[in-house]
């Protein structure tokens, strides 16, 4: 079965509204958390977020959409997203035949954001019933292939915030057997009243910038963007003199059946996502260079993502960081934001700082990388944990 | 790829729960919008539990239990669901009470259930299984997208049992809104002759279809998910046509090989227009039947209809009134093709064959 790899990326997070730009972030440690702006809701100035600044018609413009008021802010930011990755992985070798590329995306509240505006009207008349179609989740993935040309296999994925690792991987299963030449894969998710609010009621929100892995830890931020990578065999990479990003050695699923949104005391389903990821990989957890950590700043996560990283790794535990201090967690775009760092990592050999440590979580081994670093990079694990138990890791490889 | 029905649990409007007496009469409705016919979830489900379940999450709860039972299987090796618009229930709650409330007074309770994985999550909790678990949330093809995971995952370990699904719920917020943008008929009394109307939507459905699918053939299977694919906007009508026929040679079979072709035909003169065409083209002499008049319609209704395909190939009986043309079967049906399109955007084959 043939190798997959990474062809191209595009991104657009708080830190950045491309790849550049949010290379540069991580490695200026410059976050993109602050007061909300932009999202109408009455916890401005009291909670933070990680907002990408730019309105709904900035967005549209951007991304060469004339109807901004047809499209949520879930399709705007995929479409930005993905028309890099697909610009920087399809376009740019004059690959015009897309005929047998998919798109994988995924996304928690599709169109939550209209929703949420105009529910009363749509319960009431039909002023906004143009809207209403987006509501659903699949309404940014078919925008993204109108506006890309795509007509082939369009899929979308929802396992909250595990989302868009699944969408990579799944991705990758179509290449192995054959039934995609190309995946475009990724998510996207809009910050909303409807999360902001969801994750507040459970008292998960920090009220101050967010900091992973750090004893004093007291929850998350949360972010909005978008990320897609291209995934292709790799001889079909090679057939077109592309620039392999990197090899998709290994991906698990596994779920932590223990509760809707606690992790098991012990980290089950992290501990066997990474290790089905590994497993497939073939390497050892000597090998792993890198650990780019869900780490969402959640006493309950960062916990027991830690436990299943010693279990694993213990005791020469490599290198971790949480980059989430940085773009705030994107709910379903997080893990394909989270894995252009980890190939940004590879490519750039630094390991991106989890910023805002200082002081280790007493039932944990180690502590997260402090400083930017330039370090040997072959092999990287990222995680994705997300409510209902769904767990996923990948294994990204240098080429 | 391809992978064998092993066990069902589905719960329709239709009395699909007990499967003995299928087809059974069909059940009628007498306004544009079927509801399920809930079981007794007692038998699957703890009453502390039951109070702060959905009844999606009931449905889905006891329709997969159902299907556990019914395969013997007792720990899936992943638990793969396909619905539309998810749990519709918990987000409308929640979401009604920040817009009342002004964002403040809130609990958690309906936020953390009105995650679209919120069925295949519960599912595993309650199982205890740590395995492969995915959710696809793709508008009326998520059933389809579902069904291909698990034929790729048979393909790679055919030894794999996988609980697979399609459901969705209809609420009562849900029916208004999608009929104040003209989803359901207005100029209809019943279920019964949804086709007759010349006017656009169809009738309101919802359902949770469940099946168990591994790759090992055993006598007491029902049937084969013989393949599955889904396309997006065809630019022409040849290219549909193109897209079916090769969907069914690259299986090895001709046109005529399809013994019964069940469509999405839902009513709506418009989409109704894309079957009509496709089948003048391609299966002008093959029985053609739709279903939506027993289920509604819905995103996942297909997963209803491979409930109905299943059932037609184990049991060799059908309902009388699912024919759109004169032709039914004149022997056994050994291939049945199910299409659903929806609106000329997402289109789905699945091909269903006897064991």
């Amino acid at each position: 079965m043939s190798r997959v790899v990474v062809t191209g990326m595009g991104i657009i997070t708080a830190i950045g509204n491309n790849v550049a730009e949010n290379l540069e972030s991580l490695k200026n440690r410059k976050h993109g958390v602050g007061p909300i702006l932009y999202l109408e809701t009455s916890h401005k100035g009291e909670i933070p977020a990680a907002e990408i600044k730019f309105s709904n018609a900035e967005l549209a413009s951007m991304s060469g959409i004339d109807k901004s008021e047809l499209y949520t802010r879930t399709a705007l930011l995929g479409l930005i997203a993905a028309q890099e990755a697909f610009d920087s992985g399809i376009g740019k070798y004059g690959i015009s035949d897309t005929k047998r590329t998919a798109l994988i995306s995924s996304t928690t509240v599709g169109g939550m954001d209209k929703t949420e505006k105009y529910y009363r009207d749509y319960l009431n008349n039909d002023k906004y019933s143009h809207f209403v179609h987006t509501h659903n989740c699949s309404d940014s993935s078919m925008k993204i292939c109108d506006h890309l040309g795509l007509r082939h296999k369009n899929i979308t994925i929802s396992t909250a915030c595990s989302s868009s690792l699944n969408a990579i991987s799944f991705g990758a299963r179509l290449i192995k057997h054959g039934l995609a030449d190309r995946v475009i894969a990724g998510g996207t998710d809009a910050l909303t009243k409807f999360t902001l609010n969801g994750f507040n009621t459970l008292m998960i929100l920090d009220k101050e910038h967010c900091r992973p892995m750090d004893a004093s830890r007291t929850g998350l931020n949360l972010g909005e963007g978008a990320a897609y990578i291209v995934l292709e065999a790799e001889e079909e990479a090679r057939n077109h003199g592309k620039d392999i990003l990197c090899e998709l050695k290994g991906y698990a699923n596994a779920n932590d059946a223990y509760h809707q949104t606690a992790s098991s005391p012990d980290g089950y389903g992290p501990y066997l996502s990474m290790k089905g990821a590994l497993d497939m990989s073939g390497l050892e957890p000597s090998q792993i260079s890198y650990i780019n950590a869900h780490g969402t700043g959640t006493d309950n996560n960062d916990l027991t993502e830690g436990l299943a990283i010693d279990r694993i790794f213990g005791p020469d535990i490599p290198p971790v960081s949480s980059t989430k201090p940085y773009t705030g967690h994107t709910l379903a775009a997080a893990g394909v934001v989270d894995t252009i760092f980890s190939i940004l990592a590879i490519r750039e050999q630094l390991l991106f700082p989890n910023l805002n440590f200082r002081q280790r979580i007493e039932e944990i081994s180690f502590e997260p990388i402090k400083e930017l670093k330039p370090a040997k990079i072959d092999h990287v694990i990222t995680n994705s944990f997300g409510f209902g138990g769904n767990d996923s890791s990948l294994v990204l490889s240098k080429y | 790829m391809e992978a064998y029905i092993r066990g069902i649990g589905n719960i329709s409007p239709q009395n699909s729960w007990d499967n003995a007496d299928f087809p059974g009469e069909t059940v009628l409705y007498d306004n544009n919008r079927l509801k399920c016919i809930e079981p007794d979830y007692k038998e699957f489900i703890k009453p502390i539990q039951m109070r702060r379940m959905s009844r999606t999450l009931k449905m889905g709860v006891a329709a997969a239990g159902k299907c556990l039972r019914d395969a013997k299987v007792e720990m899936p090796d992943a638990i793969i669901v396909g619905t539309g618009l998810g749990m519709m229930q918990d987000t409308e709650k929640f979401l009604t009470a920040i817009i009342d409330n002004d964002e403040k007074f809130l609990t958690p309770t309906s936020f953390i259930q009105s995650t679209h994985n919120t069925v295949g999550a519960h599912i595993a909790v309650m199982l205890k299984c740590n395995k492969y678990n995915l959710t696809y949330v793709h508008d009326s093809i998520s059933f389809e997208e579902a069904l291909l995971d698990s034929l790729i995952r048979i393909k790679e370990d055919h030894s794999e049992k996988i609980l697979l699904a399609g459901i969705d719920e209809l609420t009562d917020d849900y029916f208004t809104i999608a009929n104040n943008v003209g989803f359901w008929k207005k100029d209809i009394n019943g279920n019964t002759d949804l086709l007759n109307h010349n006017s656009s939507g169809s009738i309101a459905g919802e359902g949770a279809s469940f099946f168990i699918v591994s790759g090992e053939e055993q006598p007491d299977n029902y049937a084969r998910f013989a393949g599955v694919d889904i396309f997006y906007k065809p630019t022409s009508d040849d290219e549909t046509e193109n897209f079916i026929r090769e969907f069914i040679n690259s299986r090895g079979l001709e046109l005529q090989d399809i013994d019964l072709v069940i469509t999405g035909m839902n009513g709506d003169m418009v989409g109704d227009n894309v079957y009509k065409r496709m089948q003048k083209r391609l299966f002008d002499k093959t029985p053609t039947a739709y279903y939506k008049h027993l289920c509604g319609e819905y995103y996942t209704s297909s997963a209803f209809a491979a409930w109905l395909g299943v059932m037609i190939l184990k049991t060799q009986r059908y309902p009388d009134d699912i024919f759109i043309n004169d032709h039914k079967p004149s022997g056994p049906v050994n291939n049945i093709l199910i299409y659903n399109q929806n609106n000329n955007t997402n289109h789905a084959l699945t091909l269903l064959s006897a064991c």
